[in-house]
Order: C-alpha cells, then structure tokens, then sequence
C-alpha cells in the first residue's frame, strides 16, 4: 500500500469509466471505516498524522471517481493524454451552446424564471450525459475524441454553475 | 498521578478503568452537557433538576455567576450581563460595528482584533465568556460522575467557519479540558435521532436555534452517518425572531430614539416571552410601559407571520441551495428532522412542510439531542467502545480560498468537499527577482476578497531571485476532521525551501490564551508551572496507553522480540519519567517515544488499509450471495 497508487486501485476497481456509483460509495465508507481519523483518536501521533493523509487520500479519490467530468479528466491523465491542449469543437456543439446561453440570459428577467430555470438544468443534465456516454465509447480507441468530448463537457459544466448562479440570483441570495 | 493500566488484549473494559467523557452544546441560549452512562447517553441535570443551562454570564461584585440565576438579572445589570455571546464568537471588532446598536455592552476601543466587552470585573473577550459556561458545565459533569472527564466533544454549528471553530476550541482550552473533537450540530443531532430510531436512508437535519440555523443533508448507513452537504447562515435565530417583534413594539410605541441598554435588554426578554406565546396561542397581549415606552394591544399569530417571513423564508432558501449542493431530488430525502428551540414556531414548521413536501420530525427532544449526539461520539473517541462501528463523515461548510492579483479570491477547497482533505496550488512571481510573497487565506463563496472572510495572511520569504514566473510556490491547504484548516507554503523549482506553517487566527495569538490561562490562577506562576507538569503527565500517559494498546494487538505480528522489548523498554522510560517532576524531560520524553514507534506506527496504518480492502472484498462476497 503506498501513497501513490492510482485512484480506481486504492478503490481495488478496474480502470473503466462506467462505475457502478453505489458499489463506489460503499467502498468509500468501508474505507473510510478503518482509516478516518475518528479511530486513530487515542492513537500515536505518527499514527494520527498517517490516518488523516490516508483520509484525505480516499476523500480525494471519492471525490474525482464520483464526478463523470473529474473522472474522465483523471482517465486521460492516467493515459498520459495533454489534457491542457484544447481541441477543435465542433460547429453545431459551438452553435448549442450558444442557443443555451441566449436562453438562460432570457431567463433572468423572466418572472417563471425559476420554473424555466429546472427546465432548463435538466436539458443541460441530458447533453451532459450524452456526453458521457461518448466519452466512454471512445475513451479506449481515439484519445482525441475523448479530450473533445472533455472539452464539451466543461462547457456543460461552466452552464451549469452560471445556472446555479442565476438561480442564486433570483432566489437573491 | 493516576496509575496507568493497560488492558490486556480481550478483556472487556474494567468499569473502574472506564473514562469519563461528555458532550457539551454550546448553545447561544442554552447549552447542556450530556454522558454516556450505563450505556445510556443523557443530559446531565444541576442540583435542582434543571438540564438546561442558559448562556447567560453575570460578572457580579460576588463573582462570576452562570445560568439561570445570571439570566434573571439581565434587564437590572445589562452591561455586566452577558448573553448570546456566542455571535460573536471568533468576530473581529469591524462585525461588532455592524451587528450595530443591537448590543447593550460596551466595549473598549482597540484596533482590529478581538472585541472586548467592558465590565466591572474588567474587560472580558467572547472566548473567556464561553470558558465559564463550559467550566459550568463541566463543573456539574464532574459532579454527577464523581470525577474530571477525560474528554469531550464540543458542538458547533455546521455552518461556523474556521475563526469561529478556533474560537469555540480556544474557550474549551480556557476552561481546562481535553478537547476531543468539534462536532458539527446537525450531525450531533442526527446521530440522536439514527440510534433513536435505527432509521436508514437520506436525511435532512433543520437546526433552527437562539443565535444560529443550519440544514444538514445526511445519508445514513450502517453506523456511518455522511454529511453529503450543508448550508446555513451563523447569525439566523430565535434572537432575530425576538428582534422582529421588539422593532414591531418599538414601532407602536411611536419610538425612535436610542433605548438605554436595560430598556434594550428589558424588550428583547419580552419580545421573546411574547413570541414562545403565539407558539400556543393565536394571540398576546402586549403591555409595554417605560420611561417614554408606552403601548397597550395585541399582537396576533397572523401578524407575527408577517414580521418573520422573510426571516423564515431565508432559512428556506438556505435548504435549496443545500439540496442542490447534495445532489440530491427531494423526493429522495426520507425524513426530515427539528432541532432547535425555534422549530417549535407554527411558521417555520408550515414552512419545511411546505418546502420538503412532508411532515417534518419534531418527536425527538429538539432540546437535548445535540448534546447527546455529542456524548455518544465522546464516548466512542475517549476509548470506551473499542469495537464500535459508528462512523462520522462531515464536509467543509464554506469554500477556502486565496487572495489573487485585482482583488479576486480564488477558490482552493470548495465547500461541501469532505473533510479531512488536503489540496495544493501552485503559483508564481509575478516580478523578475522578486524574493517573498504575500499569501492571504480567505473563506467564504464570493468573488471579491473584500467580501470574504479573511483567516490569516503571511509572508512566505527567502524565494531565490528569479525571473518573472519562474519560481514554483506551491501552497497546501489541510482541513482536518474538526473543520479547522492550516496552511503551508513552499518554494518548489530550486532546492532551496521556504516553509511557513500558520494556523489561521482570529485575533487572539497563542500567547494572549496563554496568559489568561496563567491569569485565571491566583498564583500565576507556580499555578502555571504545576498546570504544564500535569498536562506533561497526562499527555505522556495518553502516549504511554496508545502505544501500550498498540504493542498489545499487533506488537507480536509486526515486529521482532528486540523491536518490541526496545519499546517497552522507552514506554517504561518515560513511564518513570512521568513520576518525577521534570516537565521538560517529560515532553523531551514523550517526543523521543514517538519518534522511536514511527516506523511501527506505519507499519500498523498499511495492515489497517490492508484490512479495508480485505473488509470491502468480503462485502462483495456477501452482496453477491444475498
Ligand atoms: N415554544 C417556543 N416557541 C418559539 N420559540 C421557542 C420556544 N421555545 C424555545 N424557543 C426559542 O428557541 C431558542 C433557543 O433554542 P435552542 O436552545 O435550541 O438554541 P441554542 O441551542 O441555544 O442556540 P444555537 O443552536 O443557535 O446556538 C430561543 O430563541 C427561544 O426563544
Ligand atoms: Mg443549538
């Protein structure tokens, strides 16, 4: 056991992006279980800082394995893809987004803005998992079109939190 | 000194050997100390039967006096009478100006730092208010189970941020006690309620108090009780309620000027006897006849609705955005669960109903759980149920970030991230041969640093001149179970190192609590020399005890006969040690243990991931098969 296992090993699961969440989960708190700092409570205090790493480790493994977008980031890192390189999007991808930015802009001053708002998350939920399910059919033959399908999915992302931030602004917060 | 035994391996624990452990909420009205005893967790009564203590501190000519009896003076001697002192909890002067006229104290006017409330037994801070409604309650602990505890969980609510974290951590060192953790209040709760009911499921944990409201999303397991998020505002309570009504008052009375502090404090107790009122009643009468304040009528329910919507309707706003952050669909969430003396308002109960679309919980003693949730983690931590399963999982409550160039706070940790967790950023100079670097932690979700919190700022010096952009300093953030974050920064690109380790503060330094410790001694000196030398005591016993233990179960497993008998030989070292009266050779002492089991403590954490990989292939077994 060391420091520098990967992610899915330190959860004992095989590198696939399709993850079976509650099987994840239940990992995670098994775990969590035997290394969280709670049990190191009246331990040494080598044992006490080795526990809260090892906690923090799994945290952080939880974490980017839980998140489709965090997930699929770190399987191309694994691969040793450049994730920093941004690939060319294609135009009717480029053409949507707009159309759904235009659309939540709308929404701002909209009195059901809020209504419309729920709506309009779910669509941006169904391209998100489109999305996912591309990046997993290709995720082992074309690192390209897998950055391409990262790419768009932080789009999707970036969408979705100025969602959340119009929502908090409607909700005035 | 305590004699220090060891159990040996599968013996079950001594009742003489058990310790004593509690938990404490410290509550903004009211706080309560709860024990486990004879497997039972409960509150523990004062003499005359009463589990709830008031917050409410006097500094009398006799003294300090705590509770009840300093809260029925509080209209006769507003400024030597504290109340709701936990608002201010880990707050700079600058927020005392703005929570405004609303406080009938005085306070002394230094700059930045702590605010200090002027009374007749002299300037006191928020921290030492709260250490002697701590000591309160552990005086009466110590009382009920016939000696000092052991350890104690503190409460806090989940939505307090790092200063106010160390704050309520300082007042807990002040009063002399061994700290075991900070439990978040929802989550102290939810352990009441799961053990309670043996409910499985999502839950949501609506915390509405005097000072504070906080919603808790839970999903409970087994005995793992995991945070998935939480929200709130620290500065939500009954005391808002309270101030609603008092405003509405002022206003029948026609009254615009500034009230004397006793008049101040005189309208809040009414205001608040009149709002538990329309909790029963659809409507009170209200009299009002002093010194320029004169009003005759009635405030009814309805009204009373009106003055608080928005205030309720803020909480509310507080559980959307807490949803949301859990991911979860609201028709998932089973139950939803009332804690809080101010969940008792018809309001804010047609509120939750409305919002969550069921009935929420209220049959569990709003009151008390907390503490009691509390004493069962304590209970756990201190030692006494080795084998326990029960597991606590909590998150970050407010984002932890960085200032960057223009003013912009850049997100490091954001909040609802499980804690214990560690995260690194790396940056850079931004001038050629610029040798030192300002780093300025901040906490809280907006985008200017302005409207952030500000934890700690420090100086990371000794970069070697380089170019512009070519150094690498990389700055880790570490939140431990607690909540509470520490900082490092380092320079990476050469092989020089820089290194600054700081703990955010909120205005008192170490050293200031250290002198209120040494002060609340009569004989400063000698009183603060014996205090270290029995702390020194104590700790080397902990460490004597947990490597004792640790040699007991897997001494023979991991490690030769000469390892072994060359720990037992240092664990009988400092055990000497301890029965003399160096302190200083006894922390020398306690050092050199740890040092020498490193390698062994190491070797125990591998067998312990081991097992939980073991322990997860087994399950799978199982799940298979079922
Ligand atoms: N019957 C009632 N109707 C309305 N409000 C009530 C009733 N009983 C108590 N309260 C209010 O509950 C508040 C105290 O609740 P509680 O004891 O849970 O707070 P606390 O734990 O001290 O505060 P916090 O958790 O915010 O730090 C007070 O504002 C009090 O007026
Ligand atoms: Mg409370």
């Amino acid at each position: 056991m060391d420091f520098n296992q990967n992610y899915f090993e330190i959860f004992g699961l095989p590198v696939t992006f399709k993850l079976d969440l509650d099987g994840l989960s239940r990992r995670y708190r098994e775990l969590q279980k035997e290394l969280h700092p709670d049990n190191y409570a009246s331990s040494t205090e080598h044992e006490k800082r080795l526990s809260m790493q090892w906690s923090s480790l799994v945290n952080a493994a939880n974490e980017t394995l839980k998140s489709p977008q965090a997930r699929a980031i770190y399987m191309l890192e694994l691969k040793g893809v450049d994730i920093d390189h941004n690939p060319v999007l294609p135009p009717a991808f480029l053409m949507e987004q707009i159309e759904l930015r235009e659309e939540l802009e709308s929404l701002e001053d909209d009195p059901a803005g809020l209504d419309k708002l729920d709506t309009f998350k779910v669509r941006v939920k169904d391209v998100m998992s489109g999305l996912e399910r591309q990046f997993e059919a290709v995720v082992n033959e074309d690192d390209e079109k897998a950055l391409t399908a990262v790419y768009e999915m932080q789009f999707m992302t970036k969408l979705m939190a100025s969602a959340h931030h119009l929502e908090e602004k409607l909700l005035d917060y | 000194m305590a004699l220090l035994q060891i159990t040996e391996p599968g013996q079950a624990i001594d009742p003489h050997l058990r310790k004593r452990a509690a938990g404490i909420d410290l509550g903004t009205t009211n706080s309560l100390i709860a024990s486990v005893r004879a497997g039972v967790a409960e509150t523990l009564p004062d003499q005359e039967g009463r589990h709830m203590l008031p917050s409410v501190v006097r500094y009398s000519e006799q003294g300090v006096v705590v509770g009840e009896d300093a809260r029925v003076q509080a209209a006769e001697d507003p400024l030597n009478t504290i109340v709701s002192v936990k608002r201010l909890m880990g707050r700079g002067v600058n927020d005392v100006d703005t929570l405004g006229n609303q406080l009938p104290y005085e306070f002394s006017a230094t700059e930045g730092g702590v605010p200090r409330i002027v009374t007749r037994s002299g300037e006191v801070t928020p921290v030492e208010v709260s250490a002697q409604i701590i000591r309160a309650l552990v005086g009466r602990a110590s009382e009920t189970l016939a000696g000092d505890l052991d350890g104690v969980v503190v409460t806090v609510p989940a939505y307090f941020d790092d200063s106010q974290r160390q704050a309520t951590k300082d007042a807990a060192q002040l009063a002399g006690i061994n700290v075991l953790r900070l439990l978040n209040e929802p989550t102290a709760a939810s352990i009441a309620y799961g053990l309670d009911t043996g409910a499985e499921g999502t839950i949501a944990i609506y915390d509405l108090g005097g000072g504070t409201f906080d919603i808790s999303l839970l999903r409970l397991t087994r005995g793992v009780f995991e945070v998935l998020a939480t929200g709130g505002d620290s500065a939500l309570g009954g005391d808002d309620l309270d101030r609603a009504i008092a405003e509405w008052i002022l206003q029948q009375c026609g009254h615009s000027e500034k009230l004397n502090p006793s008049q101040l404090r005189g309208l809040m107790m009414q205001a608040r006897q009149i709002k538990e009122s329309l909790t029963d009643k659809d409507e009170v009468d209200v009299r009002v006849d002093d010194k320029g304040l004169h009003f005759e009528g009635r405030l009814t329910r309805v009204q009373f609705n009106e003055l608080i919507a928005s205030l309720v309707d803020k909480s509310i706003k507080a559980c959307r955005r807490t949803v949301r952050d859990a991911g979860v669909a609201l028709n998932e969430i089973d139950n939803v669960v009332m804690v809080g003396g101010s969940t008792r308002v018809p309001l804010v109960i047609d509120r939750v109903h409305d919002y969550f679309g069921t009935q929420p919980l209220n049959n569990i003693d709003p009151d008390r759980v907390v503490a009691i949730g509390a004493a069962v983690q304590a209970n756990i931590l201190v030692g006494n149920k080795p084998d326990d399963e029960m597991l606590l999982l909590d998150v970050l409550p407010l984002s932890l970030g960085l200032e960057t160039m223009g003013g912009l706070a850049e997100k490091v940790i954001t909040r609802n991230t499980a804690i214990p967790t560690s995260r690194a950023q790396e940056f850079t100079t931004y001038k050629d041969g610029q040798t030192a670097m300002l780093v300025h932690v901040l906490q809280g979700e907006r985008e200017l640093v302005q409207d952030c919190r500000s934890l700690a700022r420090f100086e990371l010096k000794g970069i070697p001149p380089m170019v512009a952009g070519a150094a690498k300093i990389l700055v880790e953030f570490r939140v431990d179970a607690d909540g509470l974050l520490s900082v490092s920064a380092r320079e990476t690109s050469t092989g020089v190192e820089a290194f600054v380790e700081v703990k955010p503060s909120y205005g008192l330094t170490d050293e200031e609590i250290m002198q209120m410790l040494q002060s609340s001694f009569d004989h400063a000196q000698e009183d603060a020399e014996q205090r270290s030398l029995a702390e020194a005591r104590v700790e080397a016993g902990r460490v004597i005890e947990a490597l004792g233990n640790a040699l007991d179960e897997d001494g023979e497993a991991l490690l030769g006969e000469s390892d072994i008998a060359l720990l037992r030989g240092a664990i009988d070292k400092l055990g000497s040690l301890a029965d003399g009266s160096d302190t200083r050779a006894i922390t020398e002492g306690i050092e050199m243990l740890g040092k020498a089991s490193e390698e062994f403590a190491s070797l125990r954490m591998d067998v312990a991931v081991r097992k939980a990989l073991a322990g997860r292939q087994v399950a799978d077994i199982d799940s298979e098969y079922s």
